[in-house]
Formats: C-alpha cells, sequence, structure tokens
C-alpha cells in the first residue's frame, strides 16, 4: 500500500522524530547551517542596518529561529536559502550602488536585476508545470524529477528577485525604499513563490510528485496574470508608499495572508486531483484518494491558520492607521467571508460522514472566494484598502 | 416553556449542524454590504435606485448593512450558538481530558481500527516495566489498570488539544461582544433611551441643540474633529444616517500646522498635524500626529484622518466677460465664504468651495518618438531594474488652483475649477479655466492663450473688441479696405461685399461662435462646398481677429505684431478660446492672483471600550487555534498479558498521521518486547 510506503520510509526531510529528543537529532550540517543564519543576519544588520528602524531590525533577527527551525525541519530549505542569499548578493554587488548599472551589466540586465529574475521565475514556472504534466502523462519519473528541479530554480529566481527589488527600491531614493509587498504586483509574486513552497515540502512530506501538475497549474494562472499586469499595465514600476502603507504591520500582515492564500490555492488544486481521481481520472497516477484527503485537510488547516493572524494583524494595522480595527470595509468584509467558509469547512469535516467529494468540491469553491478576496475585490468594489487596485 | 421543548431548543442552538449554518448564512449576508456601498449620503442611493426601490433598500439596510437589526441578530445568534456549544462540550470535554479510559475492555481495543498483536519474548512484569519506560520517553501520561489475567496501560498524549477548543470558540464570543461594544449598538440605544435626536450637518457648532449634543461620560463613540490651523476644537462629529451628533470632547485640540510632503514624483508621502492639546486640569500637550502614528488621551485615540481647506484667503481679479461688465476689478475672499458678485445688472453670488496649492499631473509624454514597442523590444523593456518603466510619466506640479460655486438669482449654480499658474502644452502657454453644469460631469477647460510676452490682456482686449456690437461695423470696414485697397468702382463694390460678409461672419460668432457659422453652412452651402466653405469663414474670422489685434495696437500706441508663426498659432488659439467663451456660463473669469493657504486636519475621535477585549480574544483565538489543529491528542493501549500484547491506538482527529504514528509506536514496541529478558530497556 501506497500509505505504508510513506509511513516506513524515513523520510529525508520528514518530521524531526519524537518532541522530547529532536536536540539530540540535530547533526553537524544542522549547526551550520543555524551558525550560517546567525552570520547573515548580522552581516544584515552590518550591511544594511542603516536604512532600517528598530522594528526592521526586530523582525530580521526574528528571523533566524524561524528560518532555523523551518531549515531544520525540511532540510531542502537550505540549498534553496543559500542560492538565494547568492544570487540577491551578486546582483546587489554587480549594481554598486547605481541603478543604471542594470541596463549596462550584461548579468544584471539578463539575469539577476529584479524584473528579470521575475521573468525568469516566470518562465521556469511554466517549464516547471510543462514538466510536471508531461510526468503525470507519460508516468515519467524523470519528467517529474525535473518538473521539481525547475520549481525550485523558479522559487530561487523569484525571491532573489524580490529582494533585489527591495534594494533597488533604496537606489530610486532612500526616502522611496520599502519592502516589495506594497502592491499587487508585488504580493501576485510573493503568492507564486509561496504556494510553490507549500508544494515542494508537501511533495517531500508525502513522497509524490504527482500534485506538481495541479498545484503548478494554478501558479501559472498567477504568474500569466502577473505577465498580463506587467506589459499591459506597467504594474512592475516602483512607486514609492503612500503615508497609509507605511507601517511595520504591513511587513508581518501582507506575507502572513499570502501563506493563507497559498495554502488554500494548494488544497483547492488537490481537491481538483481528489475529485477527477474518485471519478477514475488519471485514477492509477495519482496518490491514493485518502492522501489527496489528507493534504487537502493539511493545507487548509495551516491556512487556516495564518489566515487568522493575518485577519487580525490587519485588525491591528487598521486600528492604527484608520482608528477602527473594523469597519466591514469590503476587503475586510471578504477576508471574513474566506474565513467563514474555511471555519465551516473545518467543522464539516470533523461532523462524521462529511468527508470525500463533498469537502473537495468545498475547497475547489473556496479558492473562487479566495480569488475574488484577492483579486476581485479589487476590480469590483471600492474601498479603502487603495494598494493594487486594477 | 416545556423542558422537552427547552431541551430541543438547547440541542438545535448548540449543534454544529446549527453552527455550519450560522457562519454560511453570516459570509452570504456580508456580502450585500460589499455590494452596495456603505454610508453614503442619501442622495447618492436616491440617485442609485430611484425612487421606487430607494425607499425599500431603506427600510432593509442596505445602505449601512452591518448596523440593521438583522444583521445584528445573525451575530447574536453566533454568540448564542457558540456560548450554548462551549457549555455542552466543557462536561464531556473536561472528562475526555482528565480520562484515561484505564477501565477499556479487551474486546472494545480489538475493535479499534489501529491494532496490533505482538508475542512478549519475557514475562509480564518485564514488559510491562519496559511498556511503561516507553511511554514515559514518548510523551504519554499513562494509567495501569490490572485485571485477572491482564495489565492494561491506558496512555494518553495531547489533551492540551482540548484545551485550544475552549480558547478559541470562547475567544469568538469574547470578540463578538467587544465588537458590540464598539459598534452602533451603544449609540442607537442612547438616541433610543436618552432622548438624543440626529440633526442637520448645516448649521454653526453653537445652534446645535442640547438634544444632538453627547456628554463626555459617552463609553463609545466615533467622530471626526475638523480643526483649521491656528483654531481649536473640543467636539467630535458623528455622522448618524443623513444628520450628526455632536460630542463632546473632555479636551481641546489646537492645530498648529497641517503638514503634506511629497514624493519628488508628486504622490503623497506624509500627512501630519501638530497639535496642542489643553483640559481643565491645565495641562497642555504638544503632539504630532501622524497616518499610522496615532496618540491616545485620556481614553480617547486621535488619529489622522483627512484634511480639508481650513479657510485659505484668495485674491482675484475678475475680468469681465459679459457686455456692461467692467473689464477688471479686484476681490477677496476666504475658502469656504459665500460672496455677493455682481456683474453688470445681474446679481450671484460666489460660494468659494477649494483650494489646492499643488496639483500634480501626468502631463502626458514628452516626445512623440515614444511610440510603444513591440515584439522583443516590448520585452527587453521590461527586463532589468523595477524602477524603470517603458513609458515615462511626465508628472509634474502645475500649482495652485481653486474651485467655486457661480450661482445667479434664481438658484442655479455652475461649478468652475480655474488653474492659478498658466499652463504649458506643446510649448505655449495658457490660462486654463473648467466648468461644468453638475457634480456627475467631468470639467470642461476653456483655455486663455497668453501672448508672445506672456501676458493675457491680450486676450481680453480682443474679446472685448469681438465681442462689441458697436465696434462690428469698424471692424468689418477696416478687414475689407485692407483686403481690396483699390478705388475703383468695382473695388467699392467689393470693398462694401466684404464688410457685409465679415460684419455677418461677426455676428454669427458672437451668438454660438464656430458653432453658428457651422450651422449657417450648413443651412446655406451645398454639401461638397461645404469644406471650402468653412475655411473661408475661418480665414474670415482670422482676419477680423488680427485687426482687432492691430486695434488694441494702436490704441495703447504699441507697433502692429508681427506677422509671423507664433502669432499666427496665437489668434488661432484666441479664436477658439473666444468661442469656448460664449459658453463658460459666467459673465466673468475669475483669476487667481494671490492666496495665504490655511489648512485645517480632519482627526478622527474615539473611543472604543471593546478593543482590549477584541484584542484579548484575538490572542486567544490563535492561542486555540493552533492548539485545536496542532496539538493531536492520542491515546495508547498497551495490554499486556502472559503471551500477547496488544497494542492499540486512539485519536480524535482522522488524519494519515495518525497511522504513521501508530506504525511508529507498534514498530518500537515490537522491537521491545522482542529483546530478550537481560537486555536493559
Ligand atoms: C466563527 C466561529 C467559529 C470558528 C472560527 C471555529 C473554529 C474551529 C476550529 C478551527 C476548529 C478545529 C477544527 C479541526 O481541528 O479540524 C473547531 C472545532 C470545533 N468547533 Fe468550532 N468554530 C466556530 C464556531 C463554532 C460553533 C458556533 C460551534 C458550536 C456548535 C463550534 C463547535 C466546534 C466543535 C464541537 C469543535 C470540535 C472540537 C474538538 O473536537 O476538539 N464551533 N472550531
Amino acid at each position: 500500500m501506497e500509505l505504508a510506503r510513506i509511513s516506513h520510509q524515513p523520510q529525508p526531510g520528514g518530521a524531526v522524530p519524537r518532541s522530547g529528543d529532536w536536540l539530540r537529532s540535530l547533526g553537524l550540517g544542522d549547526w551550520l547551517y543555524a551558525a550560517a543564519l546567525v552570520l547573515g543576519a548580522f552581516f544584515a544588520l552590518q550591511q544594511y542596518g542603516a536604512s532600517m528602524d528598530v522594528y526592521d531590525k526586530g523582525i530580521l533577527l526574528l528571523h533566524v529561529p524561524i528560518l532555523m527551525a523551518v531549515g531544520w525541519h525540511w532540510k531542502a530549505f537550505r540549498p534553496f536559502l543559500a542560492a538565494v542569499a547568492a544570487v540577491s548578493l551578486a546582483s546587489i554587488s554587480l549594481y554598486q550602488g547605481e541603478l543604471a548599472r542594470a541596463e549596462q551589466s550584461f548579468l544584471l540586465k539578463y539575469l539577476i536585476s529584479s524584473q528579470t529574475a521575475i521573468m525568469w521565475m516566470s518562465a521556469l514556472i511554466f517549464m516547471a508545470t510543462a514538466a510536471y504534466w508531461l510526468g503525470l502523462a507519460l508516468r515519467s519519473d524523470f519528467a517529474e524529477k525535473t518538473g521539481n528541479v525547475l520549481t525550485w530554480a523558479a522559487v530561487t529566481m523569484g525571491t532573489s528577485g524580490l529582494f533585489v527589488r527591495w534594494y533597488e527600491s533604496y537606489l530610486i531614493g532612500p526616502d522611496i525604499g520599502h519592502i516589495p509587498i506594497s502592491n499587487l504586483y508585488e504580493v501576485f509574486v510573493l503568492f507564486s513563490l509561496l504556494t510553490a513552497l507549500l508544494y515542494l515540502y508537501y511533495e517531500l512530506r508525502y513522497g509524490t510528485r504527482r500534485l506538481g501538475a495541479f498545484v503548478l497549474t494554478v501558479i501559472s494562472a498567477a504568474v500569466g496574470f502577473l505577465l498580463w499586469y506587467t506589459f499591459t499595465r506597467e504594474a512592475h514600476q516602483i512607486q514609492p508608499l503612500i503615508p497609509a502603507l507605511q507601517s511595520y504591520w504591513m511587513k508581518v500582515h501582507v506575507p502572513t495572508n499570502f501563506i493563507g492564500y497559498g495554502a488554500f490555492a494548494l488544497s483547492a488544486m488537490v481537491g481538483s486531483a481528489y475529485l477527477l481521481a474518485e471519478r477514475g481520472v488519471l485514477a492509477s497516477r495519482l496518490p491514493p484518494l485518502r492522501v489527496l484527503e489528507d493534504v487537502m485537510y493539511k493545507a487548509i488547516a495551516i491556512g487556516f491558520a495564518f489566515f487568522t493572524i493575518a485577519t487580525i494583524l490587519g485588525a491591528l494595522w487598521a486600528a492604527e492607521a484608520w482608528g477602527t480595527y473594523w469597519q466591514w470595509d469590503p476587503k475586510e468584509t471578504w477576508a471574513l467571508i474566506v474565513w467563514l467558509n474555511y471555519a465551516a469547512w473545518l467543522h464539516m469535516r470533523l461532523t462524521k460522514g462529511l468527508r470525500g467529494s463533498m469537502l473537495a468540491w468545498w475547497a475547489v469553491v473556496g479558492l473562487v472566494v479566495v480569488t475574488f478576496a484577492f483579486l476581485g475585490v479589487n476590480m469590483f468594489l471600492s474601498g479603502l484598502h487603495s494598494y493594487g487596485s486594477l | 416553556m416545556q423542558r422537552g421543548t427547552a431541551r430541543a431548543l438547547f440541542e438545535l442552538l448548540s449543534s454544529m449542524r446549527f453552527a455550519i449554518s450560522l457562519l454560511t448564512i453570516l459570509a452570504i449576508a456580508s456580502v450585500v454590504g460589499t455590494v452596495v456601498k456603505q454610508n453614503e449620503p442619501f442622495n447618492a442611493y436616491l440617485n442609485q435606485f430611484g425612487p421606487f426601490w430607494f425607499p425599500v433598500f431603506e427600510k432593509l439596510g442596505i445602505y449601512s448593512v452591518y448596523n440593521t437589526s438583522w444583521f445584528l441578530v445573525i451575530l447574536a445568534f453566533l454568540v448564542v450558538s457558540t456560548s450554548l456549544c462551549i457549555i455542552r462540550q466543557t462536561r464531556p470535554m473536561l472528562r475526555e481530558m482528565r480520562n484515561f479510559r484505564e477501565h477499556a475492555r479487551e474486546a472494545s481495543l480489538r475493535q479499534f481500527s489501529h491494532q496490533a498483536s505482538m508475542v512478549p519474548a519475557s514475562g509480564v512484569a518485564v514488559s510491562l516495566d519496559r511498556a511503561r519506560a516507553y511511554l514515559a520517553r514518548s510523551g504519554f501520561r499513562f494509567r495501569a489498570s490490572e485485571r485477572e489475567d491482564h495489565v492494561l496501560l491506558a496512555a494518553k498524549q495531547g489533551s492540551a488539544g482540548r484545551a485550544g477548543y475552549f480558547l478559541a470558540h470562547g475567544a469568538i464570543v469574547l470578540i463578538c461582544i467587544g465588537g458590540l461594544l464598539d459598534g452602533d449598538l451603544p449609540l442607537k440605544l442612547q438616541m433610543a433611551t436618552g432622548g438624543k435626536q440626529a440633526t442637520s450637518g448645516n448649521q454653526l457648532i453653537a445652534d446645535i441643540p442640547a438634544s444632538a449634543r453627547l456628554g463626555t461620560g459617552n463609553p463609545s463613540f466615533r467622530g471626526n474633529v475638523f480643526i483649521p490651523e491656528g483654531r481649536s476644537a473640543s467636539t467630535a462629529v458623528l455622522n448618524v444616517g443623513d444628520g450628526i451628533l455632536l460630542q463632546e470632547l473632555p479636551f481641546s485640540i489646537s492645530l498648529k500646522r497641517f503638514h503634506i510632503d511629497h514624493y519628488e514624483n508628486g504622490m503623497p508621502k506624509r500627512f501630519a498635524s501638530d497639535i496642542l492639546i489643553t483640559d481643565d486640569s491645565g495641562k497642555a500637550l504638544e503632539r504630532t500626529i501622524e497616518v499610522n502614528k496615532p496618540f491616545e488621551y485620556r481614553g480617547i485615540t486621535l488619529y489622522q484622518s483627512s484634511f480639508e481647506d481650513g479657510g485659505s484667503l484668495l485674491s482675484l481679479a475678475v475680468h469681465g466677460l459679459a457686455r456692461g461688465v467692467p473689464r477688471l476689478t479686484n476681490m477677496q475672499g476666504a475658502v469656504g465664504d459665500t460672496v455677493p458678485l455682481h456683474a453688470g445688472d445681474a446679481r450671484y453670488t460666489l460660494e468659494l468651495t477649494q483650494f489646492r496649492a499643488f496639483n500634480v499631473e501626468d502631463m502626458g509624454t514628452a516626445k512623440d518618438s515614444d511610440a510603444p514597442a513591440s515584439g522583443m523590444a516590448r520585452f527587453e523593456q521590461h527586463l532589468g531594474s523595477g524602477a524603470k518603466s517603458p513609458t515615462q510619466k511626465n508628472l509634474r506640479n502645475i500649482g495652485p488652483s481653486y474651485t467655486f460655486k457661480l450661482r445667479d438669482e434664481a438658484g442655479q449654480a455652475r461649478e468652475f475649477n480655474n488653474y492659478m499658474m498658466p499652463i504649458e502644452q506643446q510649448g505655449r502657454w495658457y490660462l486654463y479655466s473648467g466648468t461644468r453644469d453638475s457634480q456627475a460631469e467631468a470639467f470642461r477647460y476653456m483655455r486663455i492663450p497668453l501672448d508672445v510676452e506672456g501676458k493675457a490682456e491680450t486676450w481680453f482686449a480682443l474679446h472685448d473688441i469681438v465681442f462689441d456690437p458697436a465696434l462690428r461695423a469698424q471692424l468689418a470696414q477696416r478687414v475689407a479696405a485692407r483686403s481690396a485697397t483699390g478705388t475703383s468702382a468695382a473695388d467699392n463694390g467689393m470693398r462694401d461685399r466684404l464688410t457685409q460678409t465679415v460684419e455677418h461672419t461677426l455676428t454669427l460668432f458672437a451668438d454660438r461662435g464656430y458653432e453658428s457659422i457651422g450651422r449657417f453652412i450648413e443651412a446655406t452651402v451645398p454639401a461638397p462646398e461645404r469644406e471650402r466653405a468653412a475655411d473661408v469663414f475661418v480665414k474670415i474670422m482670422q482676419g477680423a481677429v488680427w485687426e482687432a489685434w492691430l486695434m488694441t495696437r494702436e490704441r495703447s500706441g504699441q507697433a502692429a505684431p508681427a506677422l509671423d508663426e507664433n502669432n499666427a498659432i496665437f489668434l488661432r488659439d484666441s479664436i477658439a478660446a473666444l468661442s469656448d467663451s460664449l459658453f463658460y456660463g459666467a459673465p466673468v473669469y475669475l483669476q487667481l492672483t494671490a492666496y495665504d493657504e490655511r489648512q485645517a486636519t480632519v482627526l478622527q475621535a474615539t473611543r472604543s471600550p471593546g478593543k482590549a477585549l477584541v484584542f484579548l480574544g484575538s490572542l486567544l483565538l490563535v492561542l486555540g487555534v493552533f492548539a485545536m489543529l496542532y496539538i493531536r491528542e492520542r491515546r495508547l493501549f498497551v495490554l499486556i498479558k502472559p503471551n500477547e500484547v496488544l497494542v492499540a491506538m486512539s485519536s480524535n482527529r482522522k488524519a494519515i498521521d495518525v497511522d504513521e504514528t501508530f506504525q511508529r509506536h507498534v514498530d518500537g514496541l515490537r522491537e521491545l518486547f522482542a529483546a530478550p529478558e537481560n537486555r536493559p530497556t
């Protein structure tokens, strides 16, 4: 049984075995990784500390234990982080503090300036999607492995792209510099990255690459939108922050939100795989229904947990910027609707009997609701959430 | 109510099915308020929905969904349902948390979906010791129960997950109650019980009756405080439906200065108010309030909400456009004021409504050669840094502007928007003045061209001559005389005809500008000839206005203007503006000549007693949700007989990791029990 395979094989990046003695289970590599993180944080403080306020520094330091935990739990995360650091620093050093270098340096122009890196991310995501589908269609392990490598490459380029964009914003002007999660363009990149990373984690955790075709499809759609947005609306241009967005709450609210959205998108794609498999389509190639159901639940659980935090952070921010933690602005209201929807989903699952296709359908519909909250509100409704209007 | 019914009601309200229905209903109800824009002025809704639907929707509370009683009832149900659910679950949950189920029967353990049987290599006592050690090491708490033929170790872990249930669901109740305290409800109660009544917003603060004033003791409110620079305020205005209530504040706030900083590209960078707070304690506090940096004092939080004009003083040059209005006079007024304005015999009131010191506009691409690239070139434009853009915006501050309404004696008002400085368009300079009939329209702009010396007076002088019926004949004669210089009879005849034509054209033009000339052509010239005819009329107008220009120069003793390209363009622009001026809708053009800006800040003042409750609830919610989702309750039973060990596991959540964990424990225990007697555990 597939399940037995999952449970018996110790996963290379699987969960730390038992809560009591995980500290002892850490090897030399783990400690080296931790040391590298600490050094990296100090390097960042020393190099860029001048542009940071107390909160920035606090958040930076907070990332050390967070990334340490992630890397200890999920070993594949480390080379990724190292690659991102290498690419970003290479790009930054090529800039030599001058924006114009983006046009002069070949490497910057065609490889690792922010726009180009994000273009590479887009291309790699499309390629990875094709590879995963090919793997599914031909039952080719090789194609699926290729898909995996391409996805890692895509998130590396995308993440580096965002870091470089952050740096570029400071080159435009010290008062303009800000973390690139402040408009629709930037959060679409973030969404693609986080969804891909979540997928890569589950791929390892459940030992199956068969879901890549489905999850990468939704990321491809996001990237497609991103490109449309870039080419028709020039949305990629770095803009300074309007006063309402100048808040450290933004820096925690937005990424938290997108972990939620990413996880919900993932669950919906797994849900659609479930619905297909249930009807016998691709059934022999997809993981067993129990596994699909489990991934779907796990994704919604993590999405719900993060979305809860994100909504609360949003309320805290609103309390400071607008004077009210909640005022039924369309964006807020739709966040509540998304949240209620998944709360109902979780309760549904707890009541006996509700399993299977009903929950899978619900997860798929959930993505529609999420998409409306994410995009539809900006397109069709007006409100206070002024960033990212289409 | 009978016991049975009460019981059934309790069962229903606290049931999971009811909870799910409620969550769904709440979600759907929330949608309504996002589709219709909330809390707009009633007029806007009347326009949007028409006289039939407007009152229907008003009854349903569509304009303020989240404050309607039906919405509050849904929320109340959620609170009730969740509370009952907690009450109902408390006993079983506590029992579950305490209970080890050490009395489980062997037969029932054998029914578990997770169970495994193994053969121990040693006796019961040794196996028992080993099992205890294993369970302790694996983080289980356990109880042993000895039966006649076996020993049962009943172990569990992760019971704290159940506490998560109380945290999360209790938090929902807290948050809803806190939200209710901060919402409209307290105000509605005060209005219902305290005889408070909203009043019209169009009156002086001093005139607002006591029935529309709320005392400083009001526990919960949210209102706006409007303070012009150099003035102070000690009341906040609460919008209630279409009226207002006045909230007294326990202190007075004066605005020293309001700042708006801009980025280089003209986007706003910072809004900040330097304020001074004084209260009866005699203390004075100086603070700066910014967006995202509120300030709390005596339980009231002040936020930077928006800004307005606080009565900037405007100096205006009044250029007469209609007949009988003096060429140039001066006047002054402050934004917010209503000033009488006499234009000849007509009486108007001038309402100065707004002033803006900065206007950053995208002036379009500077060069025409910036055509969008295509194909690979277009793609390459999007490589590189995020700082560049293929379509460069040409943002420029085009200086101050102000808006006003001009109301005639019949009460009809037109709105105008004038820029103070001339604005450049393709190397030429113009004064821009926009006008519109109603708020719903966009401004249509009249562009008054400046002459080569950069003065607008030339155009006004041309305006006076061209539209003066007394000068029309003279002007026509001069045009004709310049064109036909001969003295023969034929020349005289031609001159007369030309004079008539010019005079006729000027008369036509004076009515509705190019429009009446166009109509005349359509009425009298056959279609194929019209274009040529139009050319002729344009030439005639150019000749006439050129002549008018010469006349103004003669009057002021200046030399004639040069006949060059520049002046030709000026002539063309002047005629266009003359034509437009006939539709301007005002007898005067009001040119802003100087200003003394005074800004006003709008602060939001709130007292929200529920905030702490909501934030506490939020914290508990997060803790509870994580505990419920991630602390996994597991029960492990190890039943030890002389020749068999039965291991069984149960969990309150079905998930694959239960299988995984069970397998791990079975593997671990199997290895343990299979070891020979003397191996240390
Ligand atoms: C907005 C409102 C609510 C939220 C956000 C919420 C959230 C949650 C969450 C996240 C779980 C855990 C689900 C899982 O582990 O898969 C849960 C479980 C549960 N909820 Fe709610 N809930 C809400 C309202 C209610 C109401 C009104 C009831 C009353 C009927 C209720 C009854 C329960 C019960 C009985 C459980 C199972 C607890 C357990 O077995 O540990 N919930 N809830």
